[in-house]
């Protein structure tokens, strides 16, 4: 058997969507553990043949590209399927626990189809092997985040989803486009394929920058971030944790991927340190925004526009002797942060769900009561500082390496100062939580929501403690 | 992994586990939680003994872990490393007791308690690495460790003063970082040797390296307290005393000095740091820091703080001897890392005692303290004569070998900084010891102990001053004995400089 034939096991979260539906809590809490184990499974049986071959494909209905679809299986794939599968599986466990506002359970149980669709989506995505496929695929993903940050029914929820609804349209539209000048310019849509064909030009330019704002918007990078943090603070905690650290994890995978797999002889030297100047900007001004705020949901979700920065520093470095080391750095980071950054995400929910609010000055005493949570919260928040031992760490460091090897040493200052800011908003939030309580009645919180913040933040340590052969894999992937 | 890989590892393992141990133990399991670090403690000082006998006898120890490609977590117990391990786990093992006593029936000894055998592990983590990336890990675990325990009491004072500390000492690491990945951009993975030199400086590499040089040096400068970076390290007094005993007099100062006697002595190796001009830099910027700190030790009314600007001076001799080319210059050095840490602690433990049982904290509150606390204030009178530098105890045997070092060095102004700051600390020091001892004391005590027991404190507050103020006198009567700290710091030295 051809393992190639494991990959459709991956998209298995599709099939389990309407099955949570028509079973509704019955299908809880066994469901979310069987199809994460099922797609472990695949994702450990893809393993071997994939250090051997270094990439699989599948033609879909045996059908060879340009006519037919293929799906392209390599290390950053399998990596970003297998963060993907940990977070959706920590979530579901959290979710279960977890009571939204003003207890409308009824309404909450909308949320398990949700999530499957969104992992299921999720998976086709990053398999994705053309232009055409991906936009689907986004349009999914987006549609089942709209659907998140809605889920609560909260006029503000509302309104944010509501403003993200249009924002991604805009974006889907934009990507849209730039496929369609592709498709009529060079005839096809396969991504292997299009990179062979495509002649720097016109309207490669154009589709280039296309593609560039429906995903900037996507993506909530800088300037275009504004949506982000009303979207992800006022959606439930389990959502806010997978859109933070999933949704716009795919769609920054997506612009990386194809700009520079298809593009890289557009993206001229300049291009790349613009598209490196907006990262920093990313970095620079999420932090310092993040610093400013006084809801810890809110500073949690100024961290992502912070930290989704970084990889796009990568862009001016592959062209110079630390490009593998930059690569793997990047997506390093991006691995690491979508763990750390959903752990944070669901500590936030274990507050809200603790004291009612998640006013930031108004937390004293929490890590007396809850322990666990705040030690996850300090273990996740390693990989927003960059500290050791942490994925994060990894992953700037590759890229530290990369930027003095290189030359380009501002962009190192932009990392160190980065992780600077980052203590910052971290403490802030720290401090307050560390103080004395008094007399402060705290809700209790069910277990499984603690542990499953902590599994994550653990999760994002460990990447840190065996990098070796993540990172070897991920530099093994053909650097484009 | 061989055998010899499990020295390094036992040693981290036995402050590691304890610390994990004690952060899900209950709050109320007061003696499994004193005996896990108790015993961690033991463990590691019995440890650390075979390992000065194995080294002494030429043999090393290693353990390494391939963290990314090419970059190695590498743990290595050689000469260097045993000097600043030996100090951490005594001194670690007599805090441990103190801190039992000193925090016995207070609120939130889990916490207290889990951090700090994480900052030992973190200090002999320093000790260890074998690389500068290793290094920077246990550098960085060492901050992060220590800012829970500055703000141990929550109140508004500790918590401005966390705020301060994790400022300076983050972007410090900031420095030691860049420094890192840059030199190993720059030359790839090098590992710390014994003899040093083990970079080699072409022409087209001498700036960088001097860079390099400067922002590690600069970078560890900050835990270490040199002026104008040293502002956390008084503030960071609002810490409970065990705190500053051990982690701001001996582990947090001294991981930044030892951080620099690594880059100079087994990076960069001694003549290739002197040659880049660096250390000419950090001589001036090390005796301005011996003067200043003494200085403003002088006009400090509070205890603590007192003793902190002493920190921030004394632990300069140990930067001035690194800066100073020479074997002798770097015996000084490596000596006075342990002088000084046996030195203060006693300081900072007596300090602490005579606060908690007679509510003295300001200099003016000494009065009659001897006669009250006799054993307390003995350990602190050998403490401060040993500071001030009189034979023959320890800190008179540090700046003998550092002004020898300085006359050998052609540095000849050194000697007269040496001796400034000599009268400085006994301007300082005297009349303490003064109001102590000659003066009558006053009618009731700021905030006497409500439960006086047998003794003039609890036992747990007075034993561990007393073996350490031991310790500092008989460092200086044994210095020429082969169990002394001098010896050691020759056997290092003359490695340091084998041709």
């Amino acid at each position: 058997m051809s393992p190639a034939l494991l990959l459709p096991g991956l998209i298995l979260p599709l099939v389990a969507a309407p099955v949570s539906f028509l079973l509704g809590r019955r299908a809880l809490p066994w469901l979310p553990w069987l199809v994460a184990l099922m797609v472990a499974g695949c994702l450990c049986g893809l393993a071997a043949p994939l250090l051997s071959e270094g990439e699989l494909f599948l033609h879909l209905g045996n059908w060879e590209p340009p006519l037919g679809l293929r799906w392209r299986f390599d290390g950053l794939v399998w990596g970003m399927i297998a963060a993907t599968t940990l977070v959706c599986l920590a979530v579901a466990v959290y979710a279960d626990g977890y009571v939204p506002n003003r207890g409308r359970r009824g309404r909450w149980l909308g949320f398990w189809p949700v999530l499957f669709f969104l992992w299921g989506a999720l998976n086709s995505l990053f398999l994705a092997g053309d232009i055409f496929n991906i936009y689907v695929t986004l349009e999914l993903v987006s549609l089942a985040a709209v659907a998140l940050v809605t889920l609560d029914g909260r006029p503000q929820a509302l309104a944010a989803g509501m403003r993200y609804l249009l924002l991604a349209l805009v974006g889907s539209l934009c990507y849209l486009l730039g496929i369609a000048l592709l498709y009529a310019s060079f005839g096809v849509l396969d991504a292997a394929l299009l990179a062979e064909r495509l002649q720097p030009g016109m309207t490669a330019s154009l589709a280039m920058a296309l593609l560039g704002v429906g995903l900037f918007l996507k993506t909530a990078l800088f300037p275009v971030h504004g949506w982000l943090p009303a979207a992800h603070g006022e959606a439930p905690a389990p959502a806010s944790a997978l859109l933070s650290s999933l949704v716009v994890m795919g769609s920054l995978y997506v612009l990386l991927r194809l700009w520079l797999e298809l593009f890289g002889a557009v993206l001229t030297p300049g291009l790349r340190q613009f598209v490196a100047v907006l990262g920093a900007a990313a970095v620079l001004w999420g932090s310092w925004l993040a610093m400013c705020q006084r809801r810890l949901k809110l500073v949690v979700a100024y961290s992502t526009v912070a930290q989704l920065g970084y990889p796009l520093l990568m862009v001016p470095l592959l062209e110079t002797s630390g490009a593998a080391a930059a690569w793997s750095g990047g997506f390093y980071l991006l691995l690491s942060h979508a763990l750390a950054k959903a752990s944070m995400f669901l500590v936030a929910g274990v507050l809200l769900h603790a004291q009612g609010h998640d006013r930031i000055f108004q937390s004293r005493g929490f890590a007396g009561r809850y322990p666990m949570s705040v030690f996850a919260f300090g273990l996740a928040a390693l990989t927003l500082l960059a500290l050791p031992p942490s994925g994060g760490f990894i992953g700037k460091w590759l890229l530290l390496e990369a930027s003095f090897g290189s030359g380009q040493w501002w962009w190192g200052l932009v990392l160190l100062l980065g992780g600077l800011l980052a203590a910052g908003y971290v403490f802030r939030v720290l401090v307050p939580i560390f103080g004395d309580a008094g007399h402060r009645h705290l809700e209790a919180v069910p277990l499984r929501m603690e542990l499953a913040a902590l599994s994550l933040a653990v999760g994002s340590v460990v990447l840190g403690l065996v990098a070796g052969a993540p990172v070897r894999a991920l530099q093994a992937v053909v650097l484009p | 992994m061989s055998w010899g890989g499990l020295a390094p590892l036992v040693i981290l393992l036995s402050s590691l586990v304890p610390a994990l141990l004690i952060f899900f133990l209950d709050e109320s399991r007061v003696r499994l939680r004193n005996g896990l670090n108790l015993g961690g403690a033991v463990l590691k000082v019995s440890v650390v003994g075979v390992m000065l006998w194995g080294v002494y006898r030429g043999w090393r120890f290693q353990l390494s872990w391939e963290l990314l490609p090419g970059v190695s977590f590498l743990l290595r117990i050689d000469s260097l490393s045993l000097l600043f391990m030996t100090l951490s786990a005594v001194l670690w093992l007599l805090t441990t007791i103190y801190a039992i006593g000193y925090l016995a029936d207070r609120p939130h000894n889990r916490r207290f308690f889990g951090f700090f055998c994480l900052c030992v592990a973190a200090t002999v983590g320093i000790s260890m690495a074998g690389n500068l990336f290793t290094l920077f890990i246990f550098y960085e675990l060492l901050t992060l460790s220590t800012y829970p325990m500055v703000v141990h009491r929550g109140d508004n004072a500790s918590l401005r003063a966390g705020a301060v500390y994790l400022a300076y000492t983050l972007t410090g690491s900031m420095a030691v970082l860049a420094g890192t990945v840059w030199l190993y951009a720059l030359v790839g993975p090098v590992d710390f040797v014994e003899q040093g030199g083990i970079l080699v400086a072409a022409p087209e590499q001498r700036a960088s390296l001097t860079l390099i040089l400067a922002l590690l040096i600069g970078g560890f400068s900050v835990k270490a307290a040199l002026v104008p970076l040293h502002g956390w390290l008084p503030r960071a007094m609002a810490a409970p005393a065990p705190v500053s005993a051990l982690l701001h007099a001996v582990a947090v100062v001294k991981a930044g000095a030892f951080g620099i006697l690594r880059v100079v002595y087994d990076l960069y190796g001694a003549e290739l740091a002197h040659q880049l001009g660096v250390l000419a830099v950090l001589l001036a910027f090390a005796a301005a820091t011996i003067v200043y700190g003494s200085v403003r030790a002088l006009f400090q009314t509070d205890i603590k703080r007192r003793l902190a600007y002493s920190t921030v001076s004394q632990v300069s001799y140990i930067l001035l001897g690194t800066a100073l080319f020479g074997s002798v210059a770097t015996v000084g050095a490596l000596v006075h890392l342990v002088h000084q840490g046996v030195m203060k602690i006693t300081m900072f433990f007596c300090a602490g005692a005579v606060a908690e049982t007679l509510g003295v904290h300001r200099v003016d509150e000494l009065d009659g303290t001897g006669p009250r606390m006799p054993w307390t204030m003995t350990a602190f009178t050998i403490a401060a004569l040993a500071m001030i530098g009189l034979p023959p105890f320890a800190g008179f045997i540090s700046k003998w070998y550092l002004g020898v070092g300085a006359l050998e060095a052609g540095a000849a102004w050194v000697v007269g900084v040496l001796l400034l700051s000599s009268l400085l600390n006994a301007a300082y020091f005297l009349p303490m010891l003064y109001r102590a001892w000659f003066k009558a004391p006053p009618a009731a005590w700021p905030q006497e102990a409500t439960t006086p027991g047998s003794w003039e404190a609890p036992p747990s507050l007075v034993l561990p001053p007393a073996l350490t103020a031991f310790f500092s006198l008989a460092f200086g009567v044994l210095a020429g004995t082969a169990i002394s700290p001098l010896q050691w710091a020759q056997f290092i030295a003359a490695l340091e400089y084998a041709p």
